[in-house]
Parts: structure tokens; sequence; C-alpha cells
């Protein structure tokens, strides 16, 4: 920007543009330069020189003009320098006979094509690969590819800063011990490694959305690099259906943020909340992408489905139950697991009533987990079982970790007779 | 990096001289590869052309009254299009505009106009959106809850 000319605040210092573009890059030239070299814990320095270039020159010779070109021919020309010094190091020790390091063999040429879309594919591969535990695939992708310093990371996920920096430090190790290429799984191995990767998403999604602790930072952070990650590859895949059914899945249940707290912060379930504040466009995309995976029957795209059926209804009371209890019964075959089964339960006494539903709840262990009594004591409580629902909640009220939902529990158990004993602290 | 960074939508808006001629085929490719490119990185999420005002109309309230005038404005700059970005700082935003009006500056010499980047109100400008817990549970959708006191 040059003359402003207004009352307007100083923009584009150079150096937040470094930082600006960077974070808009980085995941381009870190995927770029892992092709080049083989390695990510070399890419990534390689393109930590780059930025230490930027911050250098642009400020005093002034911001290029194509600064995402400029950050890529400057990061692939360290990145060949460096593989020709290699190469005449090899070639060095063999003139004087001693056994030759294994180094990887530079693909120049490739290195020279401006065509990003398989890199970053390759990258997000690797950095979700399974050799490497959840944790630090979470890591590894919001470094590499959402471009998050480790202190982000670490306050977003309430952990030290060294504790986060190791444990993506372990992870590049890992990763060059196991000699893990860096390429698009063989066919054999697609599908398994296309679920780590949306896996890792839809993980960091959830740490976004059901978020109760940390700043207000976190929550729209992590939801939102899901999003942007699950829309990139989107991008890249659009013949995988699970990739739109994770996407859309994010878009509709992100549509519902402004919605799930009231003015003082306490938190709105899905029946109670005014449907007038849940975002529409996020809707429409997430309809959108869902029409995209039509007639295919993977987990994400189950449940963008169920998603979807609650973001058609104008109001709770118009919620097609009978549509939900049937797509919960196809995801519990699909991706069984007792909290499919218990929504599968609620979804069931919504349509068909609380004697149907009561049956399947009944068969279900989970322990500890409070939402279990809560919805078999709301089905005894409809089926006129006051005593054994009040004991219910008070189980519930006292399985919780959260204080909103401990006093909605003994709300519900006072509800139903004599006040309950109070358990646990109130915080 | 110095800036917090979170989830904030801008809309921008291109205004500029009405032109008295088409602008030149090539910054139509360049425009559409660039925002080919932002949607491929999540930035982008809605654009579109505006049609010249003389096929709009303005209502305004003036003195307690309240009057309807068809296009097109008065004022010399029309608003060309807009752009809805997600983005993680103003600076993106800012930069997504100025990779835009480089296009302009490059492609159709002596064109001069400008992009307001305007923030959108979101959750986070809300009062009582700091840290609010979510529902807990990681369920497949929104976990149950006990349901509505029937």
């Amino acid at each position: 920007m040059d003359e402003g000319g207004s009352a307007a605040g100083p923009a584009a210092d150079p150096r937040h543009v470094v930082e600006t573009v960077w974070r808009m890059e980085s995941a381009r030239i870190v995927a770029a330069l892992a092709r080049i070299v083989g390695d990510l814990g070399l890419a990534e320095e390689l393109a930590q020189d780059t930025l230490v270039i930027a911050l250098e020159q642009w400020p005093a010779d002034g911001v290029p003009d194509h600064p995402p070109s400029w950050l890529m021919a400057t990061a692939r020309h360290r990145a060949v320098d460096l593989l020709r010094r290699q190469a005449r190091y090899r070639r060095k020790l063999e003139e004087v006979g001693r056994a030759t390091p294994a180094a990887v063999e530079p693909d120049l040429a490739a290195g020279l094509d401006d065509y990003v879309g398989d890199d970053l594919l390759r990258l997000i591969f690797t950095t979700c690969h399974p050799v490497l535990s959840t944790e630090a695939r979470v890591a590894l992708t919001l470094r590499l590819l959402g471009g998050l310093s480790t202190a982000e990371i670490a306050r977003a996920y309430l952990a030290t800063e060294s504790t986060v920096g190791q444990r993506i430090t372990r992870a590049k190790r890992i990763l060059a011990e196991r000699r893990i290429p860096i390429e698009l799984p063989p066919p054999a191995e697609a599908a398994a490694r296309l679920a780590s990767v949306l896996e890792v998403i839809y993980l960091i999604f959830n740490e976004g959305y059901a978020a109760t602790a940390g700043d207000e930072w976190m929550r729209p952070t992590l939801c939102g690099e899901a999003l942007r990650l699950g829309r990139i590859l989107a991008g890249l895949a659009p013949h995988e259906p699970e990739v739109h059914g994770l996407v859309a899945l994010m878009e509709i249940q992100a549509s519902r943020t402004a919605a799930r707290t009231d003015r003082d912060g306490n938190p709105v379930l899905l029946p109670d909340q005014d449907r007038g504040r849940w975002d529409r466009l996020l809707i429409r995309r997430g309809l959108a992408s869902l029409d995209r995976a039509a007639g295919t029957l993977g987990p994400y795209v189950l449940q963008a489905e169920i998603a979807a059926c609650h973001a058609r209804a104008a109001t709770a009371a118009d919620t097609d139950w009978d549509r939900i209890a049937t797509l919960y019964a196809v995801l519990a075959h699909v991706s069984p697991s007792p909290v499919v089964e218990l929504n599968r339960a609620v979804a069931v006494g919504n349509a068909y009533g609380p004697q149907r539903a009561l049956p399947i709840v009944d068969g279900l262990d989970l322990p500890g987990y409070a939402l279990l009594p809560a919805v078999r004591g709301d089905l005894l409580a409809r089926l006129g079982r006051v005593a054994q629902a009040r004991r219910e909640f008070e189980r519930a009220a006292a399985l919780t970790r959260n204080a909103r939902e401990r006093e909605l529990f003994v709300a519900r158990a006072a509800a139903l007779g004599r006040t309950p004993p109070r358990s646990g602290q109130r915080s | 990096m110095s800036e917090r960074i979170c989830v904030m939508r801008y809309l921008t808006l291109l205004k500029g001289p009405r032109p008295a001629a088409p602008p030149p085929p090539g910054l139509m490719d360049a425009i559409m590869k660039l925002g080919a490119e932002a949607t491929a990185v999540g930035a982008l999420l809605e654009t579109a052309g505006l049609a010249p005002s003389a096929t709009g109309s303005r209502v305004e309230v003036h003195g307690g009254a309240l009057s309807v005038t068809d296009g097109p404005f008065a004022e010399a700059k029309e608003t060309i299009s807009y752009a809805l970005y997600e983005v993680r700082s103003r600076a993106e935003a800012v930069e997504w505009a100025s990779r835009f009006m480089k296009l302009h500056r490059d492609l159709w010499p002596g064109w001069e106009g400008e992009v307001d980047v305007l923030k959108v109100f979101g959750p986070e400008d809300m009062p009582g959106a700091a840290g609010a817990p979510g529902a807990p549970g990681s369920g497949p959708a929104d976990p149950p809850g006990p349901g509505p006191a029937s």
C-alpha cells in the first residue's frame, strides 16, 4: 500500500505481510519441499530458512509483487542447492573411497513444476500416517498443514509448548526412522489411510466443537482449521464421498455455533436452540457437500445425513425422527459403537415412543458416561416410572464433570420427586 | 507470529468507475483462476459480480420520510462485485484483496478502483461468546441431551 492519504490506520508493515503470507502459503511450500527432499523435518527446516530470508529481505527491499511465487521459488532454490551439495559431497566421499551415506535421490525436474495439489495430498497422508499416535498426527497436521505455531497448538490443546514441540519432533523422527515415503498410499492401503486422515480432521473439529475449557480463541480456531483442511481435501480428492460427508458434517455442525450457548454462556441443547441463529450459509454449503456424496453409506456421510435432518427442520417439532432412527440403524451396522446406539435410542424414543427405546438403552454399557443414565432417566420418566427415573438422573448428576449439566440433571431429578442428595462439588 | 488467529469472515466490495469498455478478457481469466485458488484453499466462500446500478434502486429514509429512487446512482463509482472470505486474520483478507487488485493493476492499464475489506460480525463479537462450554461427549452428532422435559 503506498500513499494512504486518509485517516485509515497504517497497513502492510512488511514483517506483518511476511507472517500473513507465510501462514497462507506454508503448507504448500512445505509440501513442495517434502517432495523434493523426501524428508519432513528437512522440508520444514528449509521452509523456516525461507521465512527467515523473507523477514530479512522484505522490510529492506519492499514486499515482492507476488509473495507466494517469491516464497516458493526461494524455497525450491534452497532445496535444490542442498541436494546438489549433498551429491557433490557423496561424489567426494566416493573419490576418497569411503562408504556413501544414504541420501534421497532428488527429483530435480519434478521440483520445478508448478502443480502443488498432489504435494498437499502427499503431505497430509504423511502427517496422518497410522504409524504415529493420534496426538502426534493431530499436532503435526496442525503444524505443517495449518501453519499454526507450536505455541498456538499448545494453547488450543491446553498443553505446554515444550510438550507439543517434543510431540512434533518425535513424530518427524519416527517418520524418518521408519523410512515412511512421502507419497500417496498404494491402492491396497488407500481406504484405511484416508480413514486416518478423516479421523484426524474430525478430531481437530471435535476438540473445538466440544471444548469445555480454554479461551474463546480455541473453539472457532480449531473448528475453522478442521473445516479448512476438509475443504482443501474435498478439492484434492473430489471423488471420495466420505470426504464430502465429513465436510458436510462439519459445515452443518458449525452452523449451530451461535445457537449452542445462551447470553450467559450456558449450553443450549439442540431441541432448545433458536434456529434463527443457525448459519444458513454453512447449512447450504453442508447440504451441497452432502449432495456430492449422495447414495453412499459411509460413516461420515450417514452422520452428515443425520445432521442434515436437523438442519432441514424449521422447528424441533418438525424433526424427521423416523428418518434419523433409520439412519442410526444403518450407522450402527457400518460403524458400531455404544454412543451410536445411545443416539439411536434417543431417535427411536422420539420416533416411536419410549417403550421401543428403553430395551436399546438397557443393553448398553458406557461406564462413567453421564448421558447414558440421563437418556435412560428421560425414557423412564416418559413411561411414568418416576422413582426409577429420578435415580437415573441422580446417577447422571454424579457422573458428569460439567457443572451446568449437573444442575440440569439435579433439576430433572428434583422435578421427579424429593430433592436428591447433592453429589459432587458445584464449581 | 504476532497476531492471535481466529476464524473470521470478511466481505470485500470492489468499487470503481463505470467502465467505458468491458474489462480485458485476460483479466477475467486471471480473476477466475484466483477465485479457484482461493476456493481450493478454503478461503473463498462466495463471490459474484454486480450489475450496473442502472438496473437497481435505492430505498432511503431522510427527514422521517421514505423514498425510492431507481438507478443509476449519482456517485461516480459503482459497486462492481463482492466476495465473502473465511480467513484467520484481517491481514489474510487484505492479502486476498491485494492479489485481486494486482490483477487489475497489471492487466488493465489505467484502471483505478478500490476494495473495501469489511469484517462480518461473528459469534466471537457477541456478548457471552467467550469460552462457553459446548455439549460434552464426542458422539457422532450432537450428543443427545436428556430430552425436552415433556
